[in-house]
């Protein structure tokens, strides 16, 4: 659910596999042909119900009568209802937390694993073992072992455990940041072991010989190294923490009362759950828009030629 | 080299997320919809035991008589929910609608998405008169009926763990003080005064349900529900809030009851450990502590009784509140063959002697009359003649809110009754957000 990879990987089948050197370039109609089955699928699955929505966000509908036209109606009632506003403080508090939690975990392991040690192979595999769990099974896994009566706290007879996880508004965004980051820094941490490994090594031996500690070596040549991988996973992570539901949904609809209803939640609550479809999809567009917007200034911080390498003098 | 070229991965990405809502509408809407073709009528239901197995047998045996073929898939509660109401929208309806009567019914009545019923219920007289009249309420939608009462009646009920009291020196409580001094007994004695699974939002619910009943009489909920203006507002409702707050400043629920959620049934596990004294449950649960509490239920230490009433209070010790029982509804948009097979398994198949001898073996009370004999000889005689006769004598049986009030205010609802739970509204704020809803 977090970035709906499927739609992602025609788009990556969109540009062509490296071409043999001094081939000719392909004549268009190829292009068209190599372009038409992510073309097909973009159009689809991602631009006509976006329109949809917008179509919809100018509606009244109650998800089986008749669509009514009212113009701005859905719109008013989205901007002043307080739980927009609400769900979108949450959201935003949401992206900050997980950035700020996950990133430097993130590229921390990343750097570690990238090692060749054989140990380090065998705890990349460990790692990565949450990133092959369905989001449904991980929330409801968690809602078990977080049990004030039956949960881990008896479990292992741990006292300290049996704490009001998903009851206490504060406890509860604990949980949730937690269990996201379990989830999603494996993820993560794959793209930078991937980014650390492609630095080349005659850059650590030109600093070794320079006399650079190992930190020094860090923070001198691996993080600036990583500076696009950096934007990659921070797009990804900026754009997944807005679609967050699944895990929300299943571990606490939204409460206790609503203190973790972000607002891609309040969407699905409002359009499934209240049948109010107009004002959900005017959610959906504000969805849309400030998930486009963070995406393009995640990416403008790369700076404008974004095809300048990073590895001058390597 | 790296080039970064995401945006349009992330549009992607995002208008495929965000767009969910509009791709719902045009989704597949699953096997056998449409209403089928020729003489066969179709039909969703929910799965799980034992009703899963009971409704399947049923169809099973309809269709071995030739009078027409009953197409049943099964789906899980939730999604079942969710999907029927997308399916009804898109015209894919199953020719017969699994429901709970009430505020969703009002809205497909109201949409012209059911057949209204009256006419042939008015000429099967004897079919009719086969159903406690009390369960024909939530199938009315302004004087003309939608649906036809399926399954058995689930009444929400006070359970309490028989040994625990004896152990407190409590008994089961008949009033508001007795049920208070219960409360007192057991936080001295170490356990919890009442489970309630908090997390779930309509557990918390089954305590209005009963406390706005015993305050105000069933009739300051019918005018909620009957859309009056202001009925929210209504002291009564008040005062309810008010009796919440009592619980809550007495610690009267399990501590952590927050986080708990009815889908694990550690509610019931709570009550059938020994670990709490009382437990305001659906009558299903009694199968359910039957099958997971080791000999909970058969060694008698599960206890039972009508929810207290309130000194000053207008509402009735006899008086239910819960699930009268299912519905099932007839699509419009289905063909006249389909509607005609439907009506015959109506008629001929749904609610057979098999049926309901399956509903009473399982634990439970068919909503149909005539049942004494056959819950006196089950094993749980005790229990379900007890629920039959509650039934039977209740003057008023209000519907669980969630399902008697439309969806919109029904989410609003749930919401707010966890606030008013946790302390974050008072019972003024709760009225007003609730009067807010109906306007």
């Amino acid at each position: 659910m977090t970035t709906a990879s499927p739609a992602s990987a025609p788009a990556r089948a969109q540009r062509p596999g490296r071409r043999p050197a001094g081939a000719p370039e392909p004549v268009q109609l190829s292009h068209l042909l190599f372009a038409a089955p992510a073309l097909l699928f973009f159009t689809v699955f991602a631009l006509l119900p976006l329109i949809g929505v917008v179509v919809l966000s100018f509606t009244t509908w109650n998800g089986i009568g008749t669509i009514e036209f009212t113009g701005l109606t859905s719109w008013k009632e989205a901007l002043t209802r307080s739980s927009t506003w609400h769900g979108l403080w949450l959201v935003m508090l949401m992206i900050a937390a997980t950035w700020l939690l996950q990133t430097p975990l993130s590229i921390l392991l990343g750097t570690f694993l990238a090692g060749a040690q054989r140990y380090r192979n065998v705890l990349a595999i460990l790692y990565f073992l949450p990133l092959l769990l369905s989001s449904a099974a991980i929330a409801i896994t968690f809602k078990s072992l977080l049990d004030p009566n039956f949960g881990l706290a008896s479990g292992l007879n741990i006292a300290w455990l049996a704490q009001n996880w998903l009851g206490d508004a504060r406890l509860v965004w604990v949980v949730l940041l937690f269990i996201i980051a379990w989830q999603f820094i494996p993820f993560h941490t794959l793209i930078y072991q991937g980014a650390v490994r492609q630095i080349p090594a005659s850059m650590y031996e030109a600093a070794q010989i320079d006399g650079a500690s190992r930190a020094r070596r860090f923070l001198s040549i691996t993080l600036p190294q990583l500076k696009f991988t950096m934007i990659t996973s921070s797009t990804l992570m900026v754009v997944g923490a807005l679609t967050y539901f699944d895990i929300i949904f299943v571990l606490t609809q939204g409460g206790p009362g609503v203190a973790t209803r972000i607002l891609p939640l309040d969407m699905y609550l409002t359009g499934f759950r209240g049948n109010e479809m107009g004002v959900a999809s005017c959610l959906a567009v504000m969805l849309v828009v400030i998930g486009l917007g963070l995406a393009l200034g995640v990416q403008s911080l790369g700076g404008k030629d974004a095809s300048a390498s990073q590895m001058e003098g390597a | 080299m790296h080039t970064p070229n995401l945006s349009r991965r992330s549009l992607l990405g995002l208008s495929a997320g965000a767009s969910a809502i509009a791709l719902a509408g045009c989704g597949t809407a699953g096997p056998g919809a449409g209403g089928g073709g020729g003489d066969t009528a179709t039909f969703w239901a929910l799965s799980g035991q034992p009703n899963e197995g009971i409704y399947g047998d049923a169809v099973e045996a309809f269709n071995a008589e030739g009078e027409g073929t009953v197409e049943i898939t099964f789906f899980q509660n939730d999604a079942y929910k969710q999907k029927i109401r997308t399916a009804i929208g898109a015209g894919e309806a199953p020719t017969i609608i699994y429901g709970w009567g009430g505020g969703g019914l009002r809205t497909y009545a109201e949409e012209s998405q059911v057949d209204d019923l009256t006419g042939w219920l008015g000429e099967n007289a004897a079919f009719r008169d086969r159903f406690v009249e009390s369960v024909w309420g939530a199938a009315t939608v302004d004087e003309k009926v939608y649906a036809v009462p399926l399954g058995s009646t689930q009444p929400i009920i006070l359970f309490h763990n028989t040994k625990v009291l004896e152990d407190i020196g409590g008994a089961a409580p008949a009033t508001w003080d007795e049920l208070l001094d219960v409360v007192e007994k057991a936080k001295s004695a170490g356990v919890a005064p009442i489970s309630l699974a908090g997390q779930s939002r309509w557990t918390s619910m089954m305590w209005l349900e009963y406390l706005l009943d015993r305050v105000g009489g069933p009739e300051v909920f019918a005018r909620i529900a009957a859309g009056e203006p202001d009925a929210w507002l209504d002291p009564a409702v008040i005062t309810m809030g008010e009796r919440v707050q009592e619980l809550l400043e007495a610690k009267a629920f399990a501590d952590g009851f927050e986080s708990m959620a009815a889908d694990s049934n550690t509610d019931q596990a709570l009550l059938w450990s020994d670990k709490a004294a009382l437990m305001l449950h659906g009558g299903w649960t009694f199968g359910s502590m039957k099958a997971s509490g080791g000999d909970f239920v058969q060694s008698g230490r599960l206890g039972f009784s009508a929810f207290p009433t309130i000194e000053g209070g207008k509402g009735e010790l006899s008086n239910l509140v819960g699930n009268p029982c299912n519905y099932l509804s007839i699509s419009s948009s289905a063909t006249d063959e389909a509607k005609e097979v439907a009506k015959t398994y109506f008629l001929d198949g749904y609610m057979t002697e098999d049926v309901t001898k399956a509903i009473v073996e399982s634990g439970a009370v068919p909503v149909v009359t005539g049942q004494d004999d056959a819950l006196a000889a089950s094993e749980d005689a005790e229990y379900l003649q007890w629920v039959y006769t509650s039934l039977q004598d209740a003057p008023a049986f209000t519907q669980s809110w969630d399902q008697a009030l439309q969806p919109t205010v029904a989410e609003t609802l749930l919401v707010t009754i966890e606030q008013l739970f946790l302390g974050q509204v008072t019972p003024e704020q709760f009225a007003e957000t609730m009067n807010g809803t109906a306007a």
